[in-house]
């Protein structure tokens, strides 16, 4: 009677836990597992471009052509909700109570309802995807409809998406919306289609006080990195190690 | 080996191949050749239409009136900045015809009084009072901003 006991000893016990530890720790100093920057191509060759952007938020006059502009270049559906970049317009009152505006996202042009003498402090700021090297959006997509390019655009497969909105929620700076017609996520593409041939964004283009900027982040000797070395420039939400590429010059603390 | 095992080991093994030949059908080609997304998406998005024509494109016929522009403070401002996109335009010689804006809305963008607006990037006026009823560009030539017509 009785239960045949295995038999295991301290001794086989603690080879077989050496051996599955072990091969864990070997395994993953092979192929080091890192959740965070598997969403994303490692820039580490410094001799490719690696797309970044700069607004510079002195410069910025709220007359929301990059918005028009934007919606243009890429058919992006022109009532409002739908916006691949946009301006807001914050007003800070004397109270030090925090408003912000941003009314067809600043195409049709913006009023300021506050007289001067209630106003602290007022600016624009010009909103756009910020093309995280460690995005949100491109480790939630569950079929690979969204990624990051080799060059560090993230790019949305029109053809793969399946439109199930994980993205537009993991944003964290609400840069996605579902396209009312195609049903697939749509958001900047950074008018990829145009810098690869050598031209400039369209909301580049049309800025009138050359408040936006592109460049190489690679490219030491670059407009964009020299401006960065010369300027004080934050991203939105350092905290959420987004990897964001895009560069604010003036950026006040109220905005989010 | 418990002979239940046995028994399964079959099923697993056909599972596991039918897995791997849907597997193989699904997944549409170039994914995952630079990571987990289709490649070929890439070139798909690059051969989006482009609408802007950009500065240089208008100066080929338009000189005249780029050279203009770029005198003074207007200098930064793209044509297509007040004109919309100019590629269909320029490529289909004349057929498509750009926005010739006149509205004061249009100077109004930039020019009208907002104090959220730096003072130093742009010359303001209150868009209310200032001739109200005229059109701006009865009295200023848009592209050079500094002479008033007669």
């Amino acid at each position: 009677m009785g239960t045949k006991r295995v038999k295991n000893s301290r001794r086989d016990f603690l080879k077989k836990t050496a051996i599955v530890g072990g091969g864990a720790i070997a395994a993953s100093i092979l192929n080091p597992f890192d959740a965070v920057l598997i969403a994303s191509e490692d820039p580490g060759d410094k001799s490719k471009v690696w797309w970044a952007y700069v607004i510079d938020i002195d410069k910025c006059i709220g007359c929301g052509r990059c918005a028009n502009a934007c919606k243009n270049e890429n058919d992006v559906p022109k009532e409002p909700f739908f916006f691949r970049t946009w301006v807001e317009q914050y007003t800070i009152n004397n109270n030090h109570e925090v408003h912000v505006e941003s009314p067809n996202g600043g195409i049709d042009g913006f009023d300021q309802s506050l007289d001067k003498s209630d106003v602290f402090k007022s600016f624009f700021v010009p909103k756009m995807c910020n093309h995280c090297h460690k995005s949100p959006c491109v480790q939630v997509c569950p079929v690979g409809a969204t990624y990051d390019t080799p060059d560090g655009v993230v790019l949305v497969d029109d053809d793969y998406c399946i439109g199930c909105r994980y993205c537009v929620q993991a944003c964290p700076y609400g840069c996605r919306y579902i396209h009312p017609e195609k049903k697939v996520a749509d958001k900047c593409t950074l008018c990829y289609h145009r810098i690869s041939k050598g031209k400039t964004t369209a909301c580049i283009e049309v800025c009138p006080t050359g408040a936006r900027m592109i460049g190489d982040l690679n490219d030491d000797k670059g407009p964009l990195v020299k401006f960065l070395k010369k300027h004080n420039c934050l991203v939105l939400k350092p905290h959420l190690n987004t990897g964001s590429k895009l560069f604010y010059n003036s950026l006040n603390a109220e905005v989010r | 080996m418990p002979p239940q095992l046995k028994r399964l080991l079959p099923a697993f093994i056909i599972f596991i191949l039918l897995f791997l030949i849907l597997k193989h059908f699904l997944t549409p080609e170039t994914f995952g050749e630079k990571g987990h997304y289709r490649y070929s998406s890439i070139a798909e998005v690059q051969q989006t239409q482009m609408k802007y024509a950009g500065k240089d494109k208008c100066n080929e016929c338009h000189d005249d009136i780029v050279e203009n522009l770029d005198m003074d403070v207007h200098a930064g401002l793209s044509c297509e900045t007040c004109h919309g996109p100019g590629l269909m335009h320029a490529e289909n010689d004349g057929e498509y015809e750009i926005i010739i804006p006149s509205e004061r809305e249009m100077c109004a963008l930039c020019h009208s009084m907002n104090v959220s607006r730096s003072t130093r990037e742009i010359v303001q006026v209150n868009i209310l009072e200032h001739n109200s009823g005229k059109k701006c560009i009865d009295c200023h030539n848009p592209h050079m901003p500094w002479e008033l017509k007669e």
